[in-house]
């Protein structure tokens, strides 16, 4: 059976699974459309947190940016993970605590102020979408290669799935059926990068294969794997492999933007309300992790592998080239999505590809994990499942995401703010029709994105650093802070981080070199800077206004300690 | 109030935050320390076939954000009934 057949078979079983499982869930009130009750175990919540988590970006496309970028890709490698600590250690215990809904409710409530609420809608509103944009992208990529249409074709189909999907269930539906996306994303994960360490280095786990020396009849045999990856870099005029070309500076403050941003995020944060227990909330963090870290140990040594392999197979062993004529199957299946395309600069009917004047090839870095087992010449099975595992992944943290978004507009922003007397039912709806506008805007920003998937999910990841995490950590750590402090702080960081990001990225992007940045920081990693900001301009307005109101700071000592929590509740 | 008296509130509440930075300081070593400042430093020696620093940037920097948070998870349930606010 060819390829194709095989995707639509896996794809569809995995389908049916999720919609099975959504119809099976189906969310009845409000209560289980935002919150699943609060009943869900630490180890399934973790599970499902894991996948809502690992969206396109880290299924699709970090192994592939590591790939090019070699160790400057640690960043997102340390930043996504690194922020479980920070939510475990700080965040989710006493945001369970508290027991709202959402992350506006906390504001909100903790600052006692309208506007507050308002200001961190607007901010879950712009963090979600940003991320959302990324996601469609992600889809459209997987769309395009297995039904072999244009990105934009791909985008679209995406889009549509998308919607009916998260429009289907709730938060009940979706935490069920992302624990069975997680089954499938991981295996499909861990599957080609296990079948590919054996064959490059002899090893059963990829986590010590890519340290390996490479095994025998591979190209370079008997030498260090990634020894052998610098030296081809260094021949073809690429970077050092294990050194990057990034500055330390901006290592450092993209690495904080996207650790900061992991616990701002709305969307994950919401999860760890979703657990009866402040103690649950502890152990869900962790357990979320350990899921996580199954598939982020093993994106670096995909990285490898892929890159060597790309290597190999398009400049061929000796690094003369390889004839196109002769070019594998899957140079020309990508060719039709215009991810990959190869110009003859020289004329010699061969592919060659390099950092320097030499290359003839644009290779799209998304697309190498979806090549990457096409590429090692694995079954036609693995690269099937390795598309459901990207559709999963795309779809489990595109579906959350719209969550947030019709939650902030039916129920912080309607619900809350402008029409208290809504009824359930029109809520439902509210957050229907929000869902909808969503998707359609992100559709666009998918098939036009400014970046490749994981740079466009770092933006939000710095407005979320920016914008949110200052106000809930001052807020569960700093009682006497008050409502003028936040709101100033927020302001002032989300202003500042957004329009950095649309200076260098919309406005002026050939601006977009370090030497016009500010302290050497790339708008991946200005969010670092916007938090900063926010902490100063926050604590500067708070010593000039006062302390918080007395109930306030009870209010606060009494999400400290975990007695007496209560399920959530948002009326 | 959930606390016999405010000293004991107090003093929960320094414990926790004393046990919170500790886990941050190793947390910060690993990733910015270990993994960014120190990396090139580090890349000098080899750690099964890695570069040192860069393992640490790639692999060891996640594997210990994982032990972190289980030691916390542990420690703080001890926290709670020490100071009899676990849940019931």
């Amino acid at each position: 059976m060819d390829i194709q057949t095989l995707t639509f078979i896996i794809v569809g079983a995995t389908f049916a699974l999720y919609i099975a499982i959504a119809v099976w869930a189906r969310a009845g009130s409000t209560n289980d459309f935002y919150v699943a009750s609060g009943g869900v175990h630490p180890v399934m919540n973790g599970m499902a947190t894991a996948a809502d988590w690992m969206s396109a970006a880290s299924f699709i496309s970090m192994a592939g940016i590591i790939s090019f970028a070699g160790y400057d890709g640690s960043v997102y490698l340390m930043g996504w993970t690194g922020g479980y600590v920070l939510l475990a250690l700080c965040l989710a215990p006493y945001l369970r605590k508290f027991g709202k809904f959402t992350v506006p409710d906390f504001i909100g409530d903790r600052y006692y102020s309208q506007l507050a609420r308002t200001i961190a809608v607007i901010c879950a509103i712009l963090i979600s979408f940003t991320y959302i944009a990324g996601q469609m992208r992600g889809v459209g990529v997987v769309f395009s290669r297995f039904l072999e249409v244009e990105i934009a074709t791909g985008v679209f189909i995406g889009a549509v799935i998308v919607f009916f999907y998260t429009v289907l269930g709730g938060m009940k539906g979706i935490t069920y059926t992302q624990v069975a996306q997680y089954c499938v994303l991981a295996f499909a994960y861990l599957v080609p990068a296990i079948f590919i360490s054996i064959y490059m280095t002899g090893h059963f786990l990829p986590q010590t294969g890519f340290g390996a020396t490479i095994a025998e009849g591979v190209a370079g045999e008997g030498n260090y794997l990634l020894a052998r990856l610098d030296g081809l870099s260094e021949e073809l005029g690429l970077a050092a492999y294990t050194e990057g070309l990034r500055s330390k500076v901006d290592v450092f403050a993209i690495t904080c933007a996207l650790m900061v941003g992991t616990a701002g995020l709305p969307h994950v944060i919401v999860r760890f309300f979703t657990v009866p227990k402040v103690r649950d909330a502890r152990r869900s963090a962790g357990w979320a992790l350990v899921f996580i870290s199954v598939v982020y140990l093993t994106a670096p040594s995909i990285a490898a592998f892929a890159k060597v392999n790309l290597i190999n197979t398009i400049n061929g062993p000796e690094l003369t080239g390889v004839e196109y004529e002769q070019a594998p199957e899957w140079v020309k299946n990508w060719e039709k999505t215009g991810l990959i395309t190869w110009e003859d600069k020289n004329g010699d009917g061969e592919m060659f590809y390099s950092g320097d004047e030499r290359n003839e090839m644009t290779v799209d870095r998304d697309i190498m994990v979806l090549a990457n087992p096409e590429i090692a010449d694995l079954p036609a099975w693995v690269v099937a499942l390795v598309a459901a595992g990207g559709v999963a992944a795309a779809l489990s943290t595109s579906a959350g995401l719209l969550l947030v978004i019709s939650t902030s507009v039916s129920h912080d922003l309607l619900k809350r703010t402008f029409a208290p007397n809504i009824t359930d039912r029109q809520e439902l709806m509210w957050a229907r029709v929000a869902a909808g506008l969503a998707v359609a805007l992100s559709t666009w920003f998918g098939i036009n994105p400014p970046g490749f998937v994981a740079q466009v999910v770092a933006f939000a990841f710095g407005l979320a650093a920016a914008s949110f995490f200052p106000a809930i950590i001052l807020g569960i750590f700093y009682k006497r802070m008050n409502s003028a402090g936040a709101i100033a702080g927020m302001l002032v960081g989300i202003i500042f981080t957004l329009s950095y990001i649309i200076y260098f990225k919309f406005v002026n992007p050939a601006a977009n070199t370090p030497d016009n940045w500010w302290f050497g920081i790339s708008p991946e990693g200005i969010g670092t800077l916007g938090m900063v900001f926010n902490f100063i301009v926050a604590y500067v307005v708070h010593k000039a206004t006062g302390d918080a109101p007395k109930a306030t700071q009870d209010l606060v000592e009494s999400i400290r300690y975990p007695k007496g929590a209560g399920g959530a509740t948002g009326h | 109030m959930a606390f016999k008296s405010e000293e004991l509130a107090k003093a929960y509440w320094r414990e926790n935050i004393g046990l919170v930075l500790k886990l941050l300081a190793v947390w910060f070593l690993v990733s910015y320390g270990f993994g960014i400042i120190l990396v090139d430093w580090l890349n000098q020696f080899t750690f099964f076939g890695f570069k040192l620093g860069f393992w640490f940037a790639q692999q060891g920097s996640i594997i210990t954000f994982v032990i972190l948070i289980f030691i916390y998870i542990k420690r703080m349930a001890a926290l709670d009934n020490k100071y009899e606010v676990h849940e019931d």
